[in-house]
């Protein structure tokens, strides 16, 4: 069947269909529903097709993102999706929680006069028509290669490596410290954000290519990193460890209980479904009114939750303004929509707690902005005298994560940065031969795409490792 | 893939004892390190003390009274039954050099956590004396064991219903009294006793050590749900302890933070009762 196709450039960019807010903070149910095919046809109409596509530049694992879209437009949507596989093994995962609008999106011609193509929301539209039918294409494996690679982690960054090198015929195995695959996608990252399923679905595709997963293995505990190599005689591994150590404050009152780290609050609701107690056996609480300190994608993610728990209110206390918040822009203007309040230009100097030792209320301390620091962004300073209290009973620290060092602690000769974060070149080699890193462990708290980045560089380096023997 | 409990047994009034299959676990594992263990798809994560372990079985032995929900949940599994997942060993090991003469004082189900610290010690070659206790002769556990590695062994019950009559501080009062030279002292049990003892041999200024057991999550250093204070600092039980120095521990944090979800424990329990009232009626 011939299928003309138009290309409508100046044509308003679609708008992803989304539950309102009042409905979505009563749920856990997916927020954006995703295009439509009419949407998705439209929005694909929207690219030009140019000669020399710089939405690929933009795109850290080298998606051919106008041959995928063309694919849309001969209404291919499995052929498609596949386009997108032969790079990234999860694209329902990817135009989910992808920072499109900084990568491929931020390139695009279109968005130079207008606005960009919605390069994201397609590829979250043609993989999840893929998942939906079950139509999976059988990958192209290379022949075995008889090498064996272990995965540390299964998170974004382990995953790809994973993928990638499974299909250049090497044996593969992932450990995962948790009793359930994904790392951060998993025990983080929200339900109403991406579902669980899509994930399991993901690693289902990665199995039937010959991955195997280990859950419930602490690399540095259960086994070293010496041992995968020396006694279960891996020929190369790779550390996707991601940034699990969560960090606090260390200000007075803050062990007071009803004070969460982000990494708790969202271990237990997403990973051990505190949110259906008692049916499941974890509880989480959640009182009236909840503070969550930060304005990252984590404190977003924190707040979001909280809010679905059912408090009053729940404040979001940042110290610099509105303009440096890191948080994409997309999951901030959702936070708002749900209620969420901020306070910009403020920072906690102590919990209060009632005699049970529960928080009852914080003290915090207005900010300005001063000189530019290392990060280039304007350093907040506490106004003198500007103290002030308000009763919270909740209180959600998001204020970043660092590497967990049980792997830095138990591996020689592995060199990491005063932060514990390991050091790599910029194809994943660490200071060992044969052993590589990538994502959150090697960059501190960063994001899904570019973990996924680092595994396909780091896949590629250890491909050529092993295919050299070991003699690079 | 999940563990097989290989034996079960009942060894006091609500004190189970298990075998379970993890040879990785059991290759591994030293004197201090716990796992974590969840029963089912549906379950807590519950950090538990590694026992014993067999290297020929590949199996660990673990210790569990019924408490709250989720330990009534494991001791009421059968042998040939799987647990979805045991995870470790976690924590640091007890540091154990040869000291000369250690004091390893158990409490209740705590005596199942200084065993394998007695067993370690006696192996570094130590003179091990050891105080066990529990509220009543029914309640007292794994004597034998204890008699078999200590040099000298104390017995005490709440009610006097065995031996002596009174507290596990007391017979340590009383070597202290008695001028016995004592290098250091490793006290787990409730947080109670482990802080008396704690304010006993403060002042004379003996190394004392407790294993702490906060309400803890992933046990791998992930959440800070396990976070105590120690010498005024945060530090998470799961890597940096279990065993802190005792006299620099704040225990009134770590008792008020374990109260944190006590009503949210008394619904669960309630509900597991009910569910087993009804599984077993159905069974008439």
């Amino acid at each position: 069947m011939q299928v003309t196709i138009k290309r409508t450039p100046k044509a308003p960019r679609q708008a992803m269909p989304c539950q309102l807010p009042r409905a979505r903070v009563r749920n856990f149910c997916e927020v954006a529903i995703g295009f439509t095919e009419e949407q998705a046809l439209l929005e694909a109409q929207r690219c030009i097709n140019c000669k020399n596509p710089t939405c690929i530049k933009g795109c850290p694992v080298e998606i051919n993102i106008p041959h995928f879209i063309l694919s849309i437009l001969k209404r291919d949507y499995v052929e498609a999706a596949n386009i997108i596989r032969d790079k990234n093994s999860l694209p329902a995962i990817c135009g989910r929680v992808c920072q499109q609008e900084d990568q491929c999106e931020a390139l695009c011609v279109n968005g130079i006069k207008g606005t960009s193509v919605g390069i994201g929301r397609l590829e979250r539209f043609v993989a999840d028509y893929q998942i939906e039918r079950g139509v999976f294409a059988s990958p192209e494996v290379a022949a075995p290669t008889g090498k064996r690679v272990a995965l540390v982690g299964s998170g974004p960054a382990a995953l790809t490596a994973a993928g990638d090198l499974a299909r250049m015929g090497h044996k593969v195995t992932v450990f995962e410290a948790l009793h359930t695959l994904g790392g951060v996608l998993s025990y983080g990252i929200p339900e109403f954000r991406l579902p669980k399923s899509i994930v399991g679905t993901e690693i289902r595709q990665l199995e039937n290519i010959g991955v195997e997963f280990v859950t419930s293995s602490v690399i540095g505990k259960t086994e070293t990193v010496d041992e995968l190599f020396d006694e279960e005689g891996y020929d190369a591994v790779f550390l996707g460890t991601g940034a699990g150590l969560p960090y606090f404050l260390n200000i007075p009152g803050e062990n007071l209980a009803g004070i969460y780290s982000a990494n708790e609050f969202l271990t237990r609701v997403n990973l051990m479904k505190a949110y259906k107690f008692p049916e499941y056996d974890t509880p989480v609480r959640v009182g009236k009114r909840v503070a969550v300190l930060g304005a990252g994608n984590t404190a977003m993610d924190a707040a979001r939750v909280a809010m679905r728990l059912g408090p009053e209110r729940v404040y979001m206390i940042y110290r610099r303004s509105r303009a440096e918040v890191p948080a994409r822009s997309e999951e901030v203007e959702h936070a708002e929509e749900e209620g969420i309040e901020f306070k910009f230009l403020t920072t906690p100097t102590q919990f209060f707690g009632n005699t049970s030792g529960w928080v009852t209320g914080m003290e915090v301390i207005d900010m300005e902005l001063g000189e530019p620091d290392d990060s280039g962004r304007r350093r907040p300073v506490p106004v003198k005298g500007t103290e002030h209290s308000f009763d919270v009973d909740t209180v959600i620290v998001a204020v970043g994560q660092g590497p967990n060092p049980l792997i830095q602690s138990t591996t020689p000769d592995l060199k990491t940065t005063k932060w514990g974060n390991i050091i790599t070149d910029e194809t994943g080699q660490t200071s060992r031969p044969g052993l590589y890193a990538g994502g959150d462990v090697v960059r501190g708290g960063s994001t899904v795409i570019l973990a996924m980045g680092d595994g396909k560089r780091a896949a590629r380096s250890i491909h050529e490792y092993l295919m050299s023997n070991g003699r690079l | 893939m999940g563990n097989r409990i290989l034996e079960k047994s009942l060894i006091a009034d609500g004190i189970c004892r298990f075998i379970i299959e993890a040879p990785r676990i059991a290759r591994k594992r030293k004197a201090g390190n716990f796992v974590v263990v969840r029963a089912n798809e549906y379950a807590e994560r519950v950090p538990l003390t590694i026992v014993d372990s067999d290297l020929v079985r590949g199996s660990i032995t673990l210790i569990i009274q019924s408490v709250g929900k989720s330990t009534r949940l494991l001791n009421s599994l059968y042998e040939g039954d799987e647990l979805a997942d045991v995870i470790g060993p976690l924590g640091r090991p007890t540091p154990l050099d040869s000291f000369g003469t250690i004091v390893c004082v158990g409490g209740g189900v705590g005596t199942a956590e200084v065993l394998p610290i007695a067993r370690a010690a006696k192996a570094a070659d130590n003179e091990v004396i050891s105080i066990i206790g529990a509220r009543t002769r029914d309640l007292l556990i794994l004597e034998e064991e204890m008699r078999e590695t200590s040099d000298e062994v104390y017995i005490v019950t709440d009610d006097g219903s065995y031996e002596r009559q009174g507290l596990v501080v007391e017979p340590l009062e009383d070597l202290i009294f008695a001028g016995r030279c004592i290098d250091a002292i490793y006290a787990i049990g409730p947080i109670a006793m482990m802080r008396a003892v704690a304010d006993l041999t403060e002042p004379y200024n003996i190394k004392t050590y407790v294993s702490l057991n906060p309400l803890m999550i992933d046990g791998t250093g992930m959440c800070g749900g396990c976070r105590v204070v120690v010498a005024g600092k945060t530090r998470f039980a799961c890597v940096d302890g279990p065993e802190f120095d005792a006299h620099q521990v704040d225990f009134d944090t770590l008792v008020l933070r374990n109260r944190a979800y006590a009503e949210e424990e008394r619904v669960a329990l309630e509900r597991f009762e009910t569910e087993q009232t009804v599984r077993f009626e159905g069974l008439v």
